[in-house]
């Protein structure tokens, strides 16, 4: 609805200056995708081609984010509305979250470098598709998730009033998996700018990537020994979280809350003068109107051609078939992928390969393990003070969630430099680096757990004079159990993940390398020789994945029944 | 010979399979038609059905069996020509009241003008002008089922589906919303041609319909129909309302179920598979008190005892027929006296109500019995949910199944018969 009113305001000013943002970003990395070959020239440590580096490391995520939508509707409504899908998509999907994306890396680049030789789109492509699959599947699981849990009267009065698939698709599906998506792209999108950093400088055997952007720059002053070029990269890089927060996140989660369903408490009550300026812009109101028009006509259109979106009749619709299709062409590629793995990684190892390789699992996994709880017992105490005093909550929780996405692969050197610096034990120094990262999820989801303690229970505790330790017992702990678990094994999972950047490092000719797993998986790719890679991300996952069946998943659906507030 | 009528149920049935194998039948035989002008009230207890052949007949489920005609065409779908108000709104948040009400129109592929025309005209008729562009989070109940009732006039329906339409709503709202309601059918400005009506309250039915149709559960099935010839508008006191309101009643009551198993229709009586409100003991002993207090002394009539306790039939017949499950209470044509037991209970202190309503419980609620009876016999006196959940799925839906689980674990907890560890899912005799 277009308002009358004062003519062309701040506010179109300011939303021009976004749309036309967006527009140069898009030429940019149009541009960038038909260029030539990305040599191993070395980037120029200038701090003023940081803006347009930072301008391309941004591009790259959008892209991904961009793919990862178009993954969540297709996929995830196809397992949604399929028996048949669901029953195949959903432990690969799951299996797919558990696979340490960073160790793929060298198998994806090679791959994507192979199809566009000479130009610059396959390595765009292979560090877009690494973004790309450490965002899709959570996503596409809250997706699916969401669309299962429709509720069942909106869903029968969408049906009685004849909305065919595609209006209840657009009308109904997704406008209530919103708020959820959402949340899931930001986290997805946190977790993004880890990999896209890593992915701009890879190093394959004989083959060296570099993308510009400031992952590469990165790797360049590691080389260089050049502490200031990490202390730019780090300032532009806080620059560019900080600004697609404001720009984009803030924005897009505060006008998701109108998409939330009744009874739904909101994880935040989100406020955005971004999405403030955007609404009451005139500017937007011009450009959305005729797309918002077309948009409906759209809807007409499918209503006449598929008159009723019912399902009646018996015979077997072309849609059935695809489904079909599509089922049986993916457990053909399981298969066949399996086969293949299995082939790859267990030929040509030996037993005590094996061996070797999961007992350096095992003590990534102690590492895993120690970090959190140390983590949890720095955290938890503080997220709860945070949580219970709603003026500093609503302060420190984005902090949190913004930390949560800043790259702390850029902040490794740093610590290098002082570990080589002091001599220290890399077995033991080089392990907080996995955690640096991933440590934010479990501060802000248990502010948000704290925060979410019902107001009645403190005038009770207080009333009754429950202190000290018996408040923490029975009160708090008990009250953000469920939260610190959802932190815990986000946190667990992106630790593995880091591992394998954290095992070693590297600070100019000086390499530190720490006993694990993820060093293993890091060393192998640097050799270039893939069969151990592909050993080592294998156990790598199975790993993550029995944590998640036997130790996680259990906890979360006890913890759901003990301690639910209702 | 009455013209055809707009709906036409031949023999519907519906069941639902059990985890066993077996089918749940949740409706048979059902013989029903609306004709033109009608407002039909399909009156009766939660569980007897009647919401769902409801949705049958909206199309939005299948019928097992029987066949469904609608304006003349058998029903596979939801038909054109048929509306939906429901319960809960159900209206979509993330729409303005303006876009919700379009939403049909645009589903039937109208052009954005006329459906725009249309919408404003029965936003204007529902009595809704000023709201158009709020959205249903700022708008009271009252004002959202407004909008549930646009929402489904504007699409221009021959026939109205109302399931429950004002149940959700406080007594005040209820009556504006009905009576404004009314109105606009009797004045003949809502372009529709007959509707039925599905709640639980008693009054409702007789204020609004032309016809009620009494159901009876266990399975779902006609009971009774009532003609209503009283003259529009009905005043509630009039003495021939008064007077079918308590023939309603009274034929409820007949059907209630009675404390003996194998019942006059041969119904499985009360055995283990019996579905069993979930009724708070609270409630139970707070209802005889009243009961046993004066103006009634131990006898009541129930649509006055109903009035006073402001509990509908929904609220009220899963107590009182709990009450005469333990046989504190008798019902008996409309009306519902206190047995001795009940007497008793109601003079005792705290522990003789506790084992008085033990014994009770234990001798006529079979299911209590029976999971005393497991855990004698088990050697380390405990049994796990399933044991029992698995039993009484082979009679009823899990969903029923839990809740009657939940409600013999209520009263028991009370009673002090057995105890039971949620997080554990395990019955037993300890309590710390």
């Amino acid at each position: 609805m277009v308002r009358r009113g004062a003519a062309f305001g701040l506010a179109d000013a300011l939303a021009a200056l976004l749309v036309l943002g967006a527009l140069a970003l898009l030429a940019e990395f149009a541009r960038e995708l038909v260029g030539p070959a990305p040599t191993a020239a070395p980037i120029a440590l200038d701090p003023s081609h940081l803006p347009l580096l930072a301008l391309r490391t941004t591009s790259r995520m959008l892209a991904a984010m961009a793919l990862s939508l178009l993954f969540t509707f297709t996929v995830a409504t196809w397992a949604a509305k399929s028996r048949r899908a669901e029953r195949v998509l959903l432990p690969l999907l799951d299996i797919l979250q558990s696979v340490p994306i960073l160790g793929f890396l060298s198998v994806t680049a090679t791959a994507f470098l192979a199809i566009a030789p000479g130009r610059a789109a396959g390595a765009e492509l292979a560090a877009i598709f690494a973004i790309f699959t450490s965002q899709a599947w959570n996503m596409a699981f809250s997706f699916y998730q969401s669309l299962r849990t429709v509720p069942r009267e909106l869903e029968e009065a969408a049906r009685s009033f004849r909305l065919n698939g595609w209006m209840r698709f657009w009308r109904l599906e997704v406008p209530f998996a919103l708020p959820a998506l959402v949340w899931n792209m930001m986290m997805s999108m946190s977790g993004g700018w880890f990999f896209v950093v890593a992915a701009e400088a890879i190093t394959v055997g004989e083959t060296t990537v570099v993308l510009p952007g400031i992952g590469s720059w990165i790797a360049r002053a590691i080389d260089e020994r050049d502490l200031a070029a990490v202390g730019w990269a780090l300032a532009a890089m806080a620059i560019v979280i900080l600004l697609y927060d404001r720009l984009l996140f803030r924005p897009l989660v505060a006008w998701s809350e109108r998409f939330r369903y009744e009874g739904e408490a909101g994880a935040t009550s989100e406020r955005s003068a971004v999405l403030e300026i955007l609404r009451r812009s005139h500017l937007l109101g011009l450009v959305g109107a005729p797309l918002g028009h077309l948009w409906r006509a759209g809807y007409r259109l499918s209503a006449r051609l598929g008159r009723a979106g019912v399902t009646g009749g018996n015979r077997t619709s072309p849609l059935v078939w695809l489904d079909r299709a599509g089922v049986v062409l993916l457990l053909v590629i399981g298969a066949l992928a399996a086969h293949r793995a299995v082939e790859f990684a267990l030929l040509g190892v030996r037993p005590d390969e094996l061996a070797r390789v999961v007992a350096l699992g095992g003590l990534t996994a102690v590492r895993v393990v120690v970090l959190l709880l140390l983590a949890s017992v720095l955290w938890v105490p503080i997220g709860v003070r945070l949580g219970l005093r709603p003026e500093l909550a609503r302060i420190a929780q984005p902090i949190a969630q913004m930390l949560a996405a800043f790259p702390t692969n850029l902040l490794f050197p740093v610590a290098v430099s002082a570990i080589v610096a002091w001599r220290l034990d890399p077995d033991v120094w080089l392990s907080p680096l996995m955690i640096l990262g991933t440590q934010w999820y479990v501060l802000f989801n248990v502010i948000a757990g704290a925060a979410a303690i019902p107001r009645e229970l403190h005038d009770v505790a207080a009333s009754l004079r429950v202190r000290g330790w018996l408040w923490w017992r029975k009160v708090a702990l008990p009250a953000i159990v469920p939260f610190w678990l959802t932190g815990a094994i986000t946190a667990s999972g992106g630790a593995w993940n880091a591992s394998i950047v954290a095992e070693l490092a590297r600070w100019g000719g000086v390499r530190l390398e720490a006993h694990g797993l993820g060093a293993y998986i890091a060393l192998t790719t640097e050799a270039g020789d893939f069969h151990r890679i592909v050993l080592g991300i294998a156990v790598m996952s199975a790993f993550v994945v029995g944590i998640n069946r036997l130790v996680w998943r259990p906890l979360y659906r006890w913890a759901e029944r003990a301690f639910r507030l209702d | 010979m009455d013209p055809a009528p707009l709906l036409e149920l031949r023999g519907v049935k519906k069941s639902f399979p059990k985890p066993d194998g077996g089918e749940l039948l949740v409706l048979d035989g059902i013989d029903l038609e609306l004709r033109e002008g009608e407002i039909l009230g399909l009156l009766g207890r939660s569980g007897s059905g009647k919401s769902t052949l409801l949705r049958l007949v909206a199309g939005l489920a299948p019928a097992s069996g029987g066949t469904i005609r609608c304006l003349g065409r058998p029903v596979n779908g939801p038909p054109e020509g048929v509306a939906m108000v429901f319960q809960s709104p159900a209206l979509f948040p993330w729409l303005t009241v303006l876009e919700n009400v379009e939403l049909g129109l645009e589903a039937a592929g109208l052009p954005p003008a006329e459906a725009r025309r249309r919408a404003l005209a029965a936003i204007d008729t529902i009595g809704l002008d000023g709201f158009e562009s709020a959205y249903p989070r700022e708008l009271s109940g009252g004002m959202r089922q407004r909008v549930g009732f646009a929402r489904a006039i504007v699409v221009h329906p021959a026939i109205l589906l109302l399931d429950e339409p004002f149940s959700a709503l406080d007594v005040l709202t209820a009556e504006t919303l009905r009576s404004d309601f009314l109105d606009l059918w009797s004045d003949g400005r809502l372009p529709i041609q007959g509707m039925i009506l599905v709640t639980h309250n008693i009054e409702e039915a007789v204020a609004m319909c032309d016809r009620i149709v009494l159901f009876a559960s266990d399975p779902g099935r006609i009971a009774t129909t009532f003609p209503v010839e009283l003259p529009q508008p009905r005043a509630r006191l009039d003495p021939s309302f008064r007077d079918l309101v308590e023939r309603i009643y009274v034929e409820l009551t007949a059907r209630a179920p009675k404390a003996r198993p194998a019942t006059a229709e041969g119904l499985p009586g009360l055995g283990i598979g019996t579905i069993l409100p979930p009724v708070s003991t609270n409630l139970l002993a707070g209802f005889l008190e009243a009961l046993a207090a004066p103006p009634f002394s131990g006898r009541a009539d129930l649509p006055v005892l109903a009035e006073r306790l402001a509990m509908g039939i929904d609220e009220l017949f899963p107590v009182a027929e709990t009450l005469q499950i333990l046989r504190l209470v008798e019902l008996e044509g409309g009306d519902i006296h206190l047995t001795a037991d009940g007497r008793r209970f109601v003079e005792a202190d705290t522990d003789d109500r506790k084992a008085l309503f033990a014994k009770q419980l234990t001798a006529f609620v079979p299911l209590a019995g029976h999971i005393r009876r497991v855990l004698d016999e088990r050697p380390g006196h405990r049994a796990p949910w399933s044991r029992f959940a698995e039993e009484l799925e082979d009679h009823m839906t899990p969903a029923a199944a839990e809740r009657t689980l939940r409600a013999v674990i209520g009263w028991a907890r009370w009673a002090e018969l057995f105890a039971y560890d949620d997080s554990r899912r395990i019955f037993s005799f300890e309590n710390p």
